[in-house]
């Protein structure tokens, strides 16, 4: 398999950009995907994006997209208003997401949410549930998740996240590299901890990547600017 | 609709006063992702109309009284700026603005698949720096291209195209004085590749024969904009043919 498959063919090289409305043939013995729907027996791209058409299934990956949550997935979430049995989180979403008093951090009592969480301060979490409506429940009950106290928080447009990191080897690659601790969120988010100088590095990469987020032509550009050896 | 045939405005060839003929549209130049903090953006050079749209979202909507359970509202936002016009227009909303968010909206809505964002809102803002007549069709066409740049899932994209009647014979694409002194305006706004009408109004009295002609030129004038949409979405997103 080559690279460019190993990455779920996202890369750039050879895809074609396809508009909404665009039609992509009929859909008699195809699959539709993401970005994709049926009318009258043909299939119809409904976002901007790349076409991927991988054997019979036919997707558009869009080039620019919100974060939707999904359950199990890993979000970085900054706290925007506590009550006094929960906390609302902004996760990136549509709509914020809820952390009930009884999948928080630790014990606290009813009324006393403040002093447990804040806020503006900054947790790693894990989607619970997420209703019809894309109203989401978060949980911090499971290992690894916690308040983050240190470090700093950076954004990557969530499309991206996949293109480049579904492949570990490129995130291992950005770590040794910059000498950071690093959290890759599922939500677009990403948590670095590390000396000033590492950190700065880090930022200046991910500003780069975000300034080339929109051209799935450089998703290889992408992925050797966070791998850049510095010496 | 200022006059009826007092001010001549096409020679007995056919030709325009801007030299064009009576099928032809101005020179159109669209470019899209314009603004970087926009989720997607875009801006529209019809003539010497110079249109700005941005939208933001999905978002949660507010207040809540403006969610709908089962889909997203767009909150479409026309505004013509103070120095768009040789007159100074007075900053902020009003009749003609509000009218123009309103069927703007309507329009889009055909098209964006907003079930599948319940509950939430869908912020357009179309902002006119230059106005020439036509800046609603241009509005329309240029937030079509900002949504398809945000990424917003839609069935098709909308151009709007306005044609009128002038002197007694229907021309499409009116410009300034075609407008202030023409017998009739019809903007359409169609769906490109399925070819949907999702917009029309009428201003001033036509045939139906007239009607028919006016159509027509709406209608032919939806490919080549369609066409530099298509371009102008390429070239911001790196795509390739």
């Amino acid at each position: 398999m080559s690279d460019q498959n190993a990455r779920g063919g996202r890369d750039g090289r050879g895809t074609r950009l396809v508009t909404p409305g665009a039609s992509l043939g009929a859909s008699e013995g195809r699959r539709i995907g993401h970005g994709v729907v049926e009318n009258d027996g043909q299939l119809i791209a409904v976002k901007l994006g790349a076409l991927i058409e991988n054997e019979e299934l036919v997707s558009v990956i869009p080039t620019h997209t919100r974060y939707t949550p999904r359950p199990g997935d890993l979000v970085i979430g900054v706290v925007e208003a506590v009550q006094s049995n929960l906390w609302f989180l902004d996760i990136n979403a549509p709509f914020n997401a809820l952390l009930p008093m009884s999948l928080g951090p630790g014990k606290s009592e009813f009324g006393g949410a403040r002093n447990v969480l804040n806020v503006g301060y900054t947790v790693l979490c894990r989607i619970q549930e997420v209703d019809e409506t894309h109203s989401s429940v978060v949980t911090m009950k499971g290992l690894g998740l916690r308040r983050l106290d240190s470090g700093i928080v950076e954004e990557i447009p969530p499309h991206l996240m996949e293109s480049l990191f579904s492949d570990g080897d490129v995130l291992k690659s950005f770590k040794s590299s910059t000498s950071c601790r690093i959290i890759i969120a599922d939500n677009g988010r990403m948590w670095v901890d590390g000396d000033t100088n590492s950190m700065s590095d880090v930022i200046s990469r991910i500003e780069q990547v975000r300034k080339m987020s929109r051209e799935f032509s450089n998703i290889d550009s992408m992925v050797e600017i966070l791998q850049k050896e510095v010496y | 609709m200022g006059g009826y045939g007092d001010v001549q405005m096409i020679d007995e060839n056919g030709i325009r006063m801007d030299g064009r003929s009576a099928e032809d549209i101005r020179p159109v130049t669209i470019n899209a992702g314009i603004i970087p903090v926009a989720d997607g953006s875009a801006e529209v050079i019809w003539g010497t109309n110079h249109v700005v749209a941005a939208v933001y979202g999905p978002m949660e909507a507010h207040p809540r009284k403006i969610q709908k359970q089962d889909r997203a509202v767009l909150d479409v936002r026309y505004n013509m700026a103070p120095f768009s016009t040789t007159d100074r227009i007075r900053p902020g909303f009003n009749r003609r603005s509000r009218e123009i968010s309103k069927v703007t909206a309507e329009a889009l809505e055909s098209v964006v698949l907003t079930e599948l964002y319940p509950r939430s809102k869908i912020r357009v803002e179309i902002e006119v720096l230059t106005a020439e007549a036509g800046t609603r069709c241009a509005g329309i066409t240029a937030a079509s291209v900002a949504l398809a740049d945000a990424g917003i899932p839609m069935t098709d994209m909308v151009i709007s195209v306005a044609s009128g009647k002038i002197n007694g014979i229907v021309v499409c694409d009116l410009n300034k004085e075609e407008d202030n002194y023409g017998e009739a305006d019809l903007p359409m706004g169609v769906c490109a590749n399925s070819g949907d009408l999702v917009f029309l109004q009428m201003d001033g009295d036509l045939s139906p024969e007239e009607f028919q002609i006016a159509w027509d030129y709406n209608m032919g004038a939806i490919a080549p904009v369609h066409e530099i949409m298509i371009d102008a979405l390429k070239r911001s997103n790196g795509g390739e043919e």
